[in-house]
């Protein structure tokens, strides 16, 4: 594939596993996190971990926006479906992520919600234009890279004055998740975590741009490097952290220059701020209540706010006890830490989020990494 | 619409002794009297399935066929498939060919020499007779091609929002010779992995046409029977250890199952596994991974690693098999994982499948 392969190239990757290789002390250990679920999922489809030197460990984020989405947020689409028969719609990720008593939106099809899978924003308005008589709500998720699709959609519904389409909304924000993160007892006071820089956001950044990680840089002396999401990207902006670190330099460097300019996407932002604003606080599945780290549909839309037009309330509900998700998202533990890893939590029955999506740490390891927990066995 | 009086009274007088007013192929629609056992249903077998399956067993109409058996000391192999497909017609295929193709396949998967096939039909009311009639030309046609016929058969109907227009399960009977010894649970340390050709191309073709992806391609589906090109590779190489047709769930789910079945570990490379430029553009757009896709006309081999030159040059000498490519080994491994070197330079797990493959977000 053109403009992709040269991406993937066995050849390069080589070339840069000896130019990291030569870089990092070898008596110093460098811990990276990954933000992205799409970072995560190069690193393991391509074995990425194999090109790197043993001392340079990368560390999953919490920017897989199905593993963060808590319980109750669920919960509240299962229960639109379920009972008052409204038409749920999301993205195929969604529809596996446990939510209470057992249940899924796969599980609610089963019984009887009418729950689909769409590609895309569009899909969902097309399909309310399909069923008039249907209440067709959005589950909208993800981070500020699905944000504008579903922007437009709710503007262009208020345009057709489409009386039965909703969104409900649980779009969150990267900067406040790295904030939450860097704030955490964990990272800030104990730590307990090492963390020596970030591998910043590719398609959030083509979207919100490089200058929103500048704080971090500065205000915690971590380095940035926002990277493409394909294996090469992954490690050149490995060996760009490698040299912050030992320059002592923390700033936010740019290895996705392709996509992602200092200001961002300047329309897509006019059309987020026109439609949405700020949560006071939202739920994050192991991070807890972030300030201001979600967005709300404005009052002038209300009309297409599910929240709104169904009354809905978000109920709080707790993860699996045994469950370490939270632990994971913030990199204080690995997915082999939690007991219940591959023996109660497995992909065909996740107790917890992160085991969900591909992106996800927990089934990034499983489904890719699991042979590195047992004896190597000669091939 | 299907009348069930032959014309008015003024058309009387024109009327042929003994005429029976043939199938509306062009506008009726399948109801229930088609699956009610009384005439309709007689007709529909009659005109539809007999005329375009003909052969002598099937002729016998009786509930059963009865078949000569099979030549002394060979032992009889049986398979079923149930096929449900969205879309019915889809770039390279139909469920009719599909239908074939899948139970001859699996027949051929054990080394066996496929004979005969039975088929069921569910069909579902208010189903255009025009498509059916298509399905099952198509299902013939297919039949013939593989010098397998179609010997018994079944008509269902379900009332409108029962099915999904037709479901086909086909069963077939096939003829193993002595001495041959092919199954999941042969694979041993030592052995190489070898397909036939290109993967994902039906998977992709299907996906393709769903309407909810609105993406254009030209990827055909490579649905076909595979029961010559095995006949070819057996001949050149009689000791083949495990056949294995990877269709729903692809080459990692087939490759999963060998190595739990024959108690090892496999080792693919991923620069070796020959995948079409254009199904590569579609999964990686659509967030797939080719190896979890379906085929319909590519088998899985593992033959004894000295056999792997003369095995590959089979394939590779029928039309079928041009694409084959050896792919990967067989190791000792209690763990039974299944791993690939990238073509990155990096190693990984090819696990099972969760669940149905579904799109990224991001």
């Amino acid at each position: 594939m053109k403009y992709v392969d040269e991406f993937r190239d066995g050849a390069l990757a080589r070339k840069l596993a000896a130019a990291i290789r030569a870089e990092v002390a070898p008596d110093r250990r460098y811990a990276f996190m990954e933000f992205c679920g799409g970072h995560t999922h190069a690193i393991s489809r391509y074995g990425v971990t194999d090109l790197l030197p043993p001392n340079v460990r990368m560390i999953h984020g919490p920017g897989c926006p199905v593993c963060v989405l808590p319980i109750g947020r669920i919960d509240m689409a299962i229960r639109l479906g379920l009972e008052s028969g409204a038409t749920i719609v999301s993205y195929g990720d969604c529809l596996r992520v446990p939510a209470s008593g057992g249940l899924s939106l796969l599980k609610a099809k089963a019984r009887g919600a009418d729950i689909r899978m769409i590609y895309s924003a569009a899909d969902a308005l097309a399909l309310a234009q399909k069923l008039p008589s249907r209440q067709v709500v959005f589950f909208a998720i993800g981070f500020e890279t699905t944000t504008p699709p579903t922007a437009l959609v709710i503007r262009q519904a208020q345009a057709l004055g489409l009386g039965n389409f909703s969104v409900l909304c649980n779009h969150v924000l990267t900067p406040s998740a790295i904030i939450s993160i860097l704030e955490s007892p964990d990272v800030r006071e104990l730590g307990t975590v090492p963390l020596d820089g970030f591998i910043g956001p590719a398609h959030v950044s083509t979207v919100i741009g490089s200058r929103p990680y500048a704080f971090f840089a500065e205000e915690y002396r971590k380095p940035v490097v926002i990277a493409g999401f394909e294996p090469l990207d992954v490690m050149q902006a490995v060996r760009m952290l490698v040299r912050q670190v030992n320059q002592r330099r923390a700033e936010v460097e740019n290895e996705f220059t392709r996509a992602v300019t200092e200001d961002g996407n300047l329309k897509a932002q006019a059309l987020v701020a026109e439609v949405f604003e700020l949560r006071r606080s939202f739920e994050w599945r192991g991070l807890g209540h972030v300030p201001y780290s979600a967005l709300k549909i404005r009052r002038a839309f209300a009309d297409f706010d599910a929240e709104v037009r169904f009354g809905l309330d978000y109920v709080a509900v707790a993860d699996n006890k045994a469950c370490e998700c939270g632990a994971i998202l913030r990199g204080v533990r690995k997915p082999t830490d939690c007991r219940i890893f591959g023996t109660v939590c497995t992909p065909e029955n996740p107790m917890g989020s992160c085991m969900v999506s591909s992106e996800g740490a927990c089934a990034a390891h499983y489904n890719f990494g699991r042979f590195r927990d047992v004896p190597v066995v000669a091939a | 619409m299907q009348d069930d009086a032959a014309g008015g009274g003024a058309m009387r007088g024109q009327i042929k002794k003994g005429y029976v007013r043939p199938l509306d192929l062009k506008r009726g629609r399948v109801d229930l009297g088609h699956g009610g056992g009384g005439r309709a249903m007689g007709q529909l077998v009659d005109e539809m399935f007999a005329a375009a399956f003909a052969n002598e067993y099937l002729a016998q109409g009786d509930d059963g066929a009865v078949l000569p058996a099979p030549g002394a000391g060979e032992r009889l192999v049986l398979a079923t498939d149930a096929h449900v497909v969205s879309p019915l017609f889809f770039p390279g295929g139909d469920i009719g060919c599909l239908s074939v193709h899948g139970t001859v396949n699996d027949v051929a998967m054990m080394g066996a020499r496929p004979l005969y096939l039975a088929a069921a039909f569910v069909l579902e009311e208010g189903f255009p007779l025009a498509d059916l009639a298509r399905i099952v030309q198509s299902m013939a046609a297919a039949s013939r091609d593989a010098g397998v016929p179609v010997v018994t058969g079944d008509t269902k109907v379900v009332e409108q929002g029962k099915g999904d227009g037709v479901f086909i399960t086909t069963t077939g009977v096939g003829a193993l010779s002595p001495g041959r010894d092919i199954s999941g649970r042969g694979a041993r340390p030592g052995d190489v992995v070898l397909v036939s050709g290109t993967l994902g191309d039906h998977g992709t073709a299907i996906l393709s046409q769903r309407e909810a992806l609105g993406f254009e391609t030209e990827i055909v589906s490579d649905t076909a029977a595979l029961h010559r090109l095995v006949e070819n590779l057996l001949v050149a190489v009689p000791d083949v250890r495990v056949l294995r047709d990877p269709t729903r769930g692809g080459l990692a789910t087939t490759l999963n199952e060998i190595a739990t079945q024959s108690g090892v570990g496999i080792t693919l490379d991923e620069s070796a596994i020959p995948v079409d430029a254009q199904v590569e553009a579609a999964c990686e757009f659509l967030g797939l991974d080719p190896l979890y896709v379906a085929n319909e006309g590519k088998l899985v081999a593992v033959v004894p690693g000295e056999r792997a030159a003369a095995a590959l040059a089979a394939l590779q000498a029928h039309p079928l098999g041009r694409r084959a490519a050896v792919i990967g080994e067989v190791s000792a491994d209690p763990n039974r994982f299944v791993q690939i070197r990238t073509a990155f330079g990096g190693r990984r797990m090819v696990d099972w499948l969760t669940g149905e493959q579904l799109p990224r977000i991001c």
